[in-house]
């Protein structure tokens, strides 16, 4: 069907088609862009029809998904245009580009309000579909009064009627109290006895708002929805047009029923009666039919059946029926049948106790927990969490665990944190519940909150048979090669309090276990050190007689860290060593850990503050809760010093440090209140020293989300996991490219250039450019990738893997397996650098283009450098500095001939692109940089150029 | 625009015979595809999705019926038909109207308003060009 004569709409509707690429799309798009905006400015020659066909031209511009800031006004000013055809474009266009909040729209009210109250039928049409759709308060205020007196006037036809209504539904819905609804039962109950179905199922949808509002006032509506219902449900006088496909409008009944769920019952008996009879004939007479639409529309019907036989809470009988066809639907093979038999059920569960009858469909829902589709996933673990008692909470829970290892990562971290949930609320016994919180952490410790192994450490010290079990399950999963960070933590905790209770056993001795711990210690970031320090400091204090071999390795460490940067490392380091180097008065400075008082689980509470149905908001939940968790609220009450109160079966192991030592300005007492003060301070000895305090305090502050769970979609890449396999893999040579697509530029300039700069682009070939953006801080640094599919075809099988040398840990979140056409996907890449080191990371890029597969592998741009941070020194800090240092590796000197002159700022600029910084007033230019990695290293680095044979223009 | 860009990412990833229905935001999202072409609703958690989807599929029908077997060109070419239609099926999120034949003769009706106007216009410049000759 041609345009109605508008030529230039199509030519530029086929020219923006026939646009090879995006870029060449922008183009034409801006230059059509200059050309209406130059029309627009000499408004004076625009005939009606050119004023028309532009206004469509921005709306296209517009659908495409540019911005289009200007032209407002005229597409506004057509609503005023006398004729027909201008105003329904001004009405349209103004509708698509103008929101509620646009200044715009004030300047049309009154032209709106002339065409409602005007007398020309299609012109309030118009007006009335535009206010229907974007009306805001404004419109509300001057114009409610007016609508309402039209969709109860006698003399206006049905379709002006029908526009009132729902024009009504919006001004109310947006601003109820603005629009007043006094008196309007009557009119409704009027407006429901309504002949004209297009107008009775758009009053309808206005019953719905008002009576979910206030239902008091409705009461008289009941009956006459009931009639409704029963007129539809038995195909009474119902026209032709108004069935779809047989079934007389199942959107009006929907709708019907749907008003009627806002009554709290059904009082009158015979209303009750006709009522229940019209549903059962929809629960039993509805049968599945070849049909898709048919289905679908009958369906619908049911649905809403069932959702208000549940509200009316009826008899044990109807409801077991309606278990009954739920169990029947969520086996079948209709995906969405089955989603909704699923979602169905949880609402079940909500309202009435038939749990004993859903519980018998326990084997098939967990097949759907198994679903090809993720919707229908999310809705069988829902199900399954709603229906979690006692009686089943382990195979749930368990079935939960098994479905993790598989599940995607979208649903794993709503997974766990139901699963940790469960397993608390429901634990037949304790053993399992610490069990399945250690499962948990292994298969999905990304998604394990601190909250989640706080509590663990509290169920385990408030339970004395519970320790030993627990610290036998956490040296069993330290002999895993490669575990979670937050497995380090929770092992070395447990290990530290509890591991000498299992000293005997082989395997368990001190020296063993402190090994084992120690193992994981190169590969954990500032956060956990902490905690291997007190257990390392525990380990020790359990060890009697004193070995003097361990003391020593474990002395070595202290000192190390006694210079680290990180406070709170430094500190204990310095503590833990004064403190061991007391020998047998080490007993007499230690108190036992307290017993946690009962309190409710913050996660619980948590889940209990926001249910979590969807993945996605759960996850914003979760991370805006966790910057406000109270986390674990920690005790300060403390049996007396150095009387441990069984001393038979060995101190139990808080360590107290004796107020003398310490600063009482200790940063980790900060830790202690900071948690929104949920802590009981019932020992008023001023300087209190709880270790255990600070150390979870520290958490709670510094703690992961920040470096373990940025980001929920996450694929982990360990440098400690394959550390082989990575180093191999570093050495493949680099910029070799398969299939026959040639990348376009050179590789390796591309990347010297962005060895030098933070954003730019990595590869590119025909099909694919992948574009970086860098931003470093200190030894950690976060890269985008930018992958843009350049052609009009998408790109399969898209994999990125990253082959991390041994000194950086890079986690890359998930890249998605197509690239849709023309589309560009942005991939967050973490890093952190553990230790310098000139190998370069590798990032193994593959994906499909029709039949060629494409792989390249391409060096990252995440070296050395880009880790420095510069600082100022003067010579007076520096020369001595320079000096002291002996020789080879940490000092070296080498002089670089043949380099073509530079001048100094153009120098400094050099040095500037490598992170090194020039230091002013050094006679030679001395650029000095400090690179702080990690704590443990800090170290300068001491750049002295002295140029040579370079003319200099110092100052 | 962005929502739509996140939702194509979402939808299209999407395999055949899964169900039409995907949690986003807290909201659902009821979609179905004809030929390339994906039509999508964004409805609350607590609506009902067949219902939705049918909205979809009688959307459609009335486009079929209005272009004479609708195909994605005559949508591109057209969209502004597209819109006058769909203001005749749904007003503020809701169903104003179910019967295709209303809205086919509603159509129609705006349709001749146009010819008319046009037709008033061309009369009038004819006249206006042989008065001036």
């Amino acid at each position: 069907m041609a345009l109605s004569g508008m030529r230039g709409l199509s030519v530029f509707i086929s020219d923006v088609r026939n646009c090879q690429n995006k870029e060449q799309e922008r183009l034409r798009v801006d230059k059509e862009l200059g050309n209406v905006r130059t029309r627009f400015k000499n408004e004076k020659g625009l005939s009606p029809y050119e004023k028309k066909k532009y206004v469509w031209k921005m709306l296209y511009i517009y659908m495409l998904g540019y911005d289009v800031d200007f032209g407002h006004m005229e597409a506004v000013s057509l609503i005023s245009a006398p004729k027909y055809p201008e105003k329904q474009v001004g009405y349209i266009v103004t509708a698509c580009l103008l929101n509620e909040n646009h200044d715009f729209l004030r300047l049309a009210i009154n032209t709106v309000r002339n065409d409602i109250i005007g007398r020309n039928e299609t012109f309030q049409c118009l007006a009335l579909t535009l206010v229907g759709n974007i009306g805001g308060r404004e419109f509300a205020e001057s114009l409610a009064a007016d609508v309402q007196k039209l969709l109860i006037s006698s003399s206006c036809r049905p379709l002006v009627r029908k526009k009132a209504a729902l024009c009504l539904l919006r001004l109310y819905r947006k601003n109820p109290d603005v629009v007043n609804v006094d008196g309007w039962a009557d009119r409704m109950a009027q407006l429901l006895d309504e002949r004209d179905l297009g107008v009775l199922t758009s009053s309808m949808s206005l019953l719905v708002a008002l009576v979910s509002n206030n239902h008091e006032a409705y009461w008289s509506c009941l009956p006459k929805c009931v009639k409704t219902l029963e007129r539809l449900a038995r195909n009474q006088d119902i026209p032709q047009e108004y069935t779809y496909y047989g079934i007389p409008s199942p959107w009006l009944q929907v709708k019907t029923m749907r008003a009627l769920q806002y009554f709290p019952t059904v009082e009158d008996p015979n209303t009750r009666r006709s009522l229940f009879e019209v549903l059962q004939r929809i629960l039993m007479g509805t049968d599945v039919v070849k049909n898709v639409n048919k289905n679908n529309a009958s369906h619908a019907v049911l649905f809403e059946a069932l959702a208000l036989v549940m509200h009316l809470d009826a008899e044990k009988e109807m409801m077991s029926q309606c278990v009954a066809l739920l169990g029947k639907f969520i086996a079948v093979r209709e995906p969405n049948i089955r989603y909704l038999g699923l979602e169905n059920m949880t609402r079940m569960l909500m309202v009435t106790d038939v749990q004993d009858i859903i519980k018998r469909h326990q084997a098939q829902i967990i097949t759907s927990l198994k679903d090809p589709d993720i919707s229908i996933r999310r809705r069988a673990l829902d199900l399954l969490y709603g229906m979690c008692d006692v009686s089943n909470a382990k195979d749930i829970v368990e079935e939960l665990l098994q479905y993790l290892s598989s599940a995607d990562f979208a649903m794993r971290e709503e997974l766990s944190l139901k699963a940790a949930i469960l397993a608390e609320k429901f634990a037949p016994d304790l053993s399992w519940y610490v069990d399945v919180i250690l499962q948990l952490i292994d298969k999905a410790g990304d998604f394990v909150s601190d909250d989640i192994w706080f509590r663990v450490v509290q169920f385990v010290t408030n339970n004395e048979d519970l320790q030993s079990y627990a610290a036998a399950k956490a040296r069993e999963y330290l002999n895993k090669p490669a575990i979670h960070e937050t497995m380090v933590k929770v092992s070395a905790y447990i290990l530290g309090e509890y591991g000498h209770l299992l000293a005997r056993r082989p395997g368990y001795s001190p020296k063993e276990l402190f090994t084992i711990i120690h193992e994981k210690h190169p590969t954990v970031s500032t956060s956990t050190i902490p905690i291997l320090l007190s257990s390392y400091a525990k380990i020790l204090m359990h060890t009697q007689p004193p070995e003097p071999e361990l003391q020593n390795q474990i002395w070595t460490i202290f000192n190390k860290y006694e210079s680290c940067i990180d406070v709170e490392i430094q500190q204990r380091a310095a503590e833990y060593f004064a403190l061991s180097r007391k020998g047998a008065s080490l007993m007499d400075i230690l108190a036992e850990m307290p017993k946690f008082p009962e309190r409710q689980s913050a996660l619980i509470r948590k889940a209990e503050d926001a249910e979590v149905d969807t993945a996605e908001q759960s996850a914003i939940k979760l991370r805006a809760q966790q910057q406000m968790s109270t986390a674990l609220v920690v005790t300060d009450q403390r049996p007396p010093n150095g009387m441990p109160a069984q001393p038979s079966i060995g101190p139990l192991s808080l360590v107290k440090v004796p107020s003398e030592t310490v600063d009482s300005q200790n940063p980790g007492d900060q830790g202690l209140t900071h948690p929104n003060g949920v802590v009981y301070k019932e020992d008023p000895q001023p300087p209190s020293q709880d270790i255990i305090g600070d150390l979870l305090g520290t958490l709670s502050i510094e703690g992961p989300p920040g470096a373990v769970a940025q980001s929920p979609q996450s694929a982990t890449y360990e440098a400690e996991g394959a550390p082989s396999a990575a180093d191999a893999a570093a050495l493949v040579p680099v910029g070799e490219e398969s299939g026959s697509v040639q990348p376009i530029g050179n590789i390796n300039e591309r990347f010297y250039a962005l060895c030098l700069k933070d954003s730019g682009v990595l590869y590119e070939d025909p099909n694919i450019q992948i574009g970086i953006k860098a931003e470093w801080r200190a030894h950690q640094g976060r890269l985008v990738l930018f992958l843009g599919n350049k052609n009009t075809a998408s790109l399969g099988s898209v994999q990125a893997l990253i082959l991390p040398p041994t000194h950086l840990k890079m986690e890359l979140s998930l890249v998605p397996e197509t690239i849709p056409p023309r589309a560009q996907v942005q991939c967050p890449l973490e890093v952190m650098n553990l230790r310098p080191s000139r190998d370069v990371a590798v990032l193994d890029f593959s994906y499909k283009f029709g039949p060629t597969m494409v792989n390249v592998k391409l060096r990252l741009p995440a070296v050395l450098n880009k880790f420095l941070q510069p600082i100022t020194v003067s010579p007076e800090e520096f020369f001595p500095q320079w000096r002291s240092l002996s020789g080879p590796p940490l000092k070296l000197q080498e002089v670089v001939r043949g380099v073509r002159p530079l001048p100094l700022p153009e120098m400094a600029n050099l040095f500037n692109t490598y992170r090194l910084t020039v230091c002013p007033g050094l006679v030679s230019v001395i650029p000095c940089v400090s690179d702080r990695f990690m704590n443990l290293l800090n170290m300068f680095l001491l750049v002295e150029v002295e140029l040579t044979g370079v003319p200099l223009s110092l100052v | 625009e962005k929502a739509i860009r996140e939702l194509s990412g979402v939808i299209l990833s999407r395999g055949p015979k899964l169900c039409n229905f995907v949690d986003w935001k807290g909201h659902k999202v009821v979609y179905k595809r004809y030929a390339s072409l994906y039509f999508c609703i964004c409805i609350d958690e607590e609506d009902n999705e067949l219902e939705a989807l049918e909205v979809i599929h009688h959307f459609v029908e009335i486009l079929d019926r209005y272009f004479g077997s609708v195909c994605e060109l005559d949508l591109i070419f057209n969209f502004h038909k597209a819109y006058y239609i769909l203001d005749e099926l749904l007003i503020a999120g809701e169903l104003q109207e179910s019967s295709k034949r209303t809205i086919a003769k509603l159509i129609s009706a705006q349709d001749n308003l146009v010819e008319v106007a046009k037709e008033e216009a061309s009369s009038l410049s004819n006249i206006i060009a042989q008065a001036t000759k």
